[in-house]
């Protein structure tokens, strides 16, 4: 009983372990969990990203995908994906006819180069997606610990 | 109460599609991050975000550590009605934020 | 090791050609100009954002991205919050700092009678928190002190660096150039070296800019938050492997005092983003 207990106590330490970096499977596997596994058409959904980014700490991002966005037609669901950083997930997003326009930004974190996915739904069950690929840079001098 | 920007035009014209962009104060701690011990840092993030507008829901977010630290997010919202907009954000350690801005919708 | 290793990859990646999507769109809806200064038209100083990808510019230029606004609205709340024993605030004695504080942050360092030495913008705020408000002092670099200089230095924004003439200031400057100029750490190199030298040019990917102090307090990317010209400093400081100095030495003053003078001039642009 107490051995099973401890190793009950060890599962979470083991999710801890995780790998330095996720791999293209995982960010695979992630969006087709997400979409599950439906067709991703190719058009009408756009990343605006810088080509070289100075710091991957804060990467400015912008989706934008076409619609009316009307009751009958609009966008449900927007995505992000990464390829390299220890998580393929970076955030999801849940639209609404009210939002008027299917445009998102914000700020995310880039562990390293790699490519991007942005996922989107639209109310009629079907999906599209847009992939880039972005280069990041990091600082040259290192702070230490304890500035 | 974590510092938070909302930036918003006050009024609009009813069916104006309007950009509001919110910016919360919070480290988003990772989860990875070794700490001075070398140890990683326990994770501590924003999870959630949400904006609703008269009473209904317009657009929500689920934040990952691959946000960056003090989240900045934009969005639209289209006007209909003089009404107020609310937004919450919930986190990691019980972390619960709310703000609240009125719209004046002219027609 | 692990960093070493990752620095040479990012030099290796950088180096490769980029496929990625457009560039970010222009016109933010709150924006302001870098600002006027008095630069001469041959003058060959450039402030670091002109090294900054537009999408870092942006962050900058526009109120209602630029991150450092968070402190900024946590000086403005400390602006008016009354404290200390005199329960006064930084308004009872100089009103709206907007039109107070103009020009007040391009002219430090400065010498001050009451500290009988030069000093720097957040000792002044602090001189005043002890002598006038009779209030605590706030820690070195911490979130209110650096909101403090955010949101003042925001009102010397466009203004042009004007270091103060007079002769203590002068003597600091002077002793921060020979500072800038001389090699330290196991790396044996001199700021100059650098930034005079070498700016423009990529360190390990990343660009070096000239140096030039004109923003500070920064939100640096790198940092994830905001920090003063002597948590900069020290970090180069530690980049060369020398021993770093505590916040507020001596040596970190005239360095200020002599990259005040050194951006004499140029567009003050606080608070700043950095990579």
């Amino acid at each position: 009983m107490t051995t099973r207990r401890q190793l009950i106590a060890a599962i979470p330490l083991l999710a801890l372990v995780r790998p330095a970096a996720a791999t293209p499977a995982e960010m695979a596997s992630a969006i087709a969990a997400y979409t599950g596994n439906a067709p991703l058409a190719p058009g009408g959904i756009s990343i605006d990203i810088a080509q070289l980014i100075d710091n991957g700490n804060a990467v400015p991002i912008t989706i934008r995908v076409e619609s009316p966005m009307t009751e009958q037609d609009h966008v449900t669901d927007i995505a992000i994906f990464n390829e390299k950083n220890p998580l393929p997930d970076v955030v999801r997003f849940k639209l609404t006819a009210h939002s008027g326009k299917a445009e998102v930004a914000t700020r995310i974190r880039l562990a390293t180069s790699q490519k991007l996915t942005a996922i989107a739904r639209t109310s009629d069950g079907k999906w599209r997606q847009r992939t880039v690929d972005v280069i990041v840079t990091l600082a040259a001098c290192v702070e230490g610990e304890e500035m | 109460m974590a510092r938070a920007l909302i930036h918003m035009p006050a009024s609009a014209k009813a069916g104006d599609i309007i950009e509001i962009r919110a910016l919360i104060a919070h480290p988003m701690e990772t989860g990875f991050r070794p700490g001075s011990d070398g140890k990683p840092a326990p994770r501590d993030i924003i999870r959630r975000f949400t904006c609703e507008y008269a009473g209904k829901q317009v657009i929500t977010a689920e934040l990952h550590p691959a946000m960056s630290a003090n989240p900045y997010l934009a969005f639209f919202v289209r006007a209909t009605a003089t009404g107020k907009l609310t937004f919450t954000w919930q986190g990691d350690n019980g972390f619960a934020q709310a703000e609240e801005r009125e719209l004046k919708v002219t027609s | 090791m692990k960093r070493l290793a990752t620095l040479l990859a990012a030099s290796c990646v950088a180096a490769t050609v980029a496929q990625a999507a457009a560039q970010m769109p222009t016109a933010p809806i709150f924006a302001w100009p870098f600002g006027t200064n008095t630069l001469q038209p041959d003058d060959a100083r450039k402030p670091g954002s002109d090294y900054m990808s537009p999408a870092t510019q942006a962050m900058q230029r526009d109120d209602t991205q630029n991150p450092a606004m968070l402190w900024v609205a946590n000086g403005e709340a400390q602006w008016s919050a009354a404290t200390g024993a005199a329960n006064k605030s930084c308004a009872s004695c100089h009103g709206e700092a907007k039109a107070s504080m103009r020009g007040a942050a391009a002219k430090f360092p400065r010498f001050s009678q009451a500290a009988g030495r030069v000093i720097t913008l957040s000792e002044q705020i602090n001189q005043c928190r002890k002598d006038k408000l009779k209030a605590a002092t706030l820690k070195p670099e911490s979130e209110d002190l650096l909101a403090m200089e955010a949101y003042v230095g925001m009102q010397s924004r466009a203004y042009p660096m004007s270091p103060s003439p007079d002769e203590q200031t002068r003597q600091s400057a002077a002793r921060g150039q020979k500072l800038f100029t001389t090699r330290i750490g196991q790396l044996n190199l001199s700021c100059a070296q650098c930034h005079d030298d070498n700016a423009g040019k990529k360190l390990a990917g990343a660009l070096i800019p000239q140096g030039h102090a004109n923003a500070y307090p920064i939100y640096r990317l790198e940092w994830q938050g905001v920090g003063s010209l002597q948590r900069r400093l020290r970090n180069c400081m530690s980049g060369v492997r020398a021993e770093v100095p505590p916040y507020g030495a001596p040596d970190l003053v005239d360095l200020e005092a002599y990259l005040a003078l050194r951006a004499k001039g140029m567009s003050l642009e606080t608070p700043g983003v950095r990579p």
